[in-house]
């Protein structure tokens, strides 16, 4: 018995190993987990990019489930989200405001002039001061938040059609059937 | 070693004259020079002041190489290397209102147990980032607004989880972590344990001199 111990001990570690390497493959290990799922999003009023002189704030978006989906024109990987929430934002159900981050104004709005808009509304950022209290730490991320400003949903990285088909819409399904 | 060596030979301020003089001197004056360079980095650390590049600049001598020359001249670039090599990569240049020296300190203290969430294996002193200067501006704001240091981490962890401290809390999700060593540790003891009763209880020599436990 006692022969078998190092055999044992390896096939211990072995496991172990494995098990590290299917964990890290399957999660993000850079992924902050955001703390605010579940929580009443941060009150925030920022202009919207089209009509600076108006603001949407949570306030004014309470009532019905929305998304909001950071984007930046100088972001990378939002350029590989974007053909995908051009096909995709529609069918969502729900609105989907743009939250141009830490971006020029004018940078944004050529870039959405040549990508195209998929956004119902467009609200600016650009000292990112608000996307603090959100949480934001990069682009692009999603949040859903709830009728009640509540924050259900968030998404690090870029939406692809699987996150969308997976993750998404089941969230914005079982909101939808909260609704009265 | 590590810490200094990547940065200065990717750093382009080498005086092109001195090149050669400077690199072909071997390990032993980059090894002091390292020395020299770490223990300015000590310094610069423990007492946050922000000056200007030392304006030290190696003299050429017209003539007479020997070799103790040679390695004078070596170790004031490489001195020259270390420095410019560590002002660059200095703590990210920022200057804050602040009302006084404690208070800077006690900045630099706050931010340098925060985790800059981009480059995530570097602090929010350190890091360049854009996002981590935001951070450190609103780290500042915080403490102008008087809050003290455990709500200023509050206020990240709310936004940004655990992830955003150094060192992380004492919980339930992060015992093991804490408390997996020792555990170990513990085990290791009561097999060696057992191990040494046995053989005592069995009369046998601590090393087995000739059976089949080769391993």
């Amino acid at each position: 018995m006692s022969r078998m111990l190092p055999f044992f001990a390896f096939v211990l570690l072995a496991a172990l190993l494995g098990f590290g390497i299917w964990w890290n493959s399957a999660h993000d290990p850079t992924a902050v987990p955001s703390p605010l799922i579940n929580k009443p999003a941060p009150a925030f009023a920022l202009p919207r990019l089209d009509e600076p002189a108006q603001t949407v704030s949570k306030a004014s978006m309470l009532g019905k489930p929305y998304l909001v989906n950071v984007f930046a024109s100088w972001c990378f990987a939002c350029g590989e989200e974007h053909p995908v929430l051009m096909t995709e934002a529609k069918n969502l159900g729900v609105p989907v405001i743009g939250y141009d981050y830490k971006d020029d104004p004018n940078d944004a709005r050529t870039w959405l002039a040549q990508h195209g808009n998929p956004y119902d509304t467009v609200i600016a950022d650009p000292s990112g001061r608000t996307a603090i209290d959100f949480g934001v730490y990069g682009a692009p991320e999603t949040f859903l938040i709830d009728g009640k400003g509540v924050i259900r949903y968030k998404r690090i990285g870029p939406l692809t059609p699987e996150v969308i088909a997976q993750q998404l819409e089941p969230a914005i399904q079982a909101l939808q059937k909260e609704m009265p | 070693m590590s810490v200094a060596q990547p940065s200065m030979g990717s750093r382009p301020t080498t005086p092109s004259s001195r090149r050669g003089e400077g690199w072909g001197e071997g390990a032993s004056l980059r090894s002091l020079s390292n020395l020299v360079q770490r223990s300015i980095h000590t310094a610069r650390r423990s007492d946050m002041v922000h000056s200007e590049p030392c304006p030290i600049t190696p003299t050429r001598s017209p003539k007479g190489r020997g070799s103790k020359r040679l390695k004078l001249i070596g170790f004031i670039v490489m001195l020259t290397l270390a420095l410019a090599a560590n002002l660059a990569s200095a703590q990210a240049i920022d200057p804050l209102p602040f009302r006084d020296h404690a208070e800077e300190l006690r900045f630099q203290h706050l931010t340098s147990e925060l985790r800059c969430l981009v480059c995530q294996d570097e602090n929010l002193a350190d890091s360049n980032a854009d996002f981590a200067r935001d951070l450190r501006h609103k780290v500042f704001e915080l403490m102008q607004e008087g809050k003290s240091d455990a709500e200023i981490k509050q206020y990240l962890v709310d936004r940004y989880s655990d992830f955003v401290l150094y060192d992380p809390p004492v919980n339930p999700r992060t015992w093991l972590l804490w408390f997996g060593p020792l555990l170990i540790l513990v085990a290791g003891g009561v097999v060696v344990a057992s191990t040494i009763r046995k053989r005592a209880r069995a009369g046998t020599p601590a090393a087995p001199t000739e059976n089949g436990d080769d391993w």
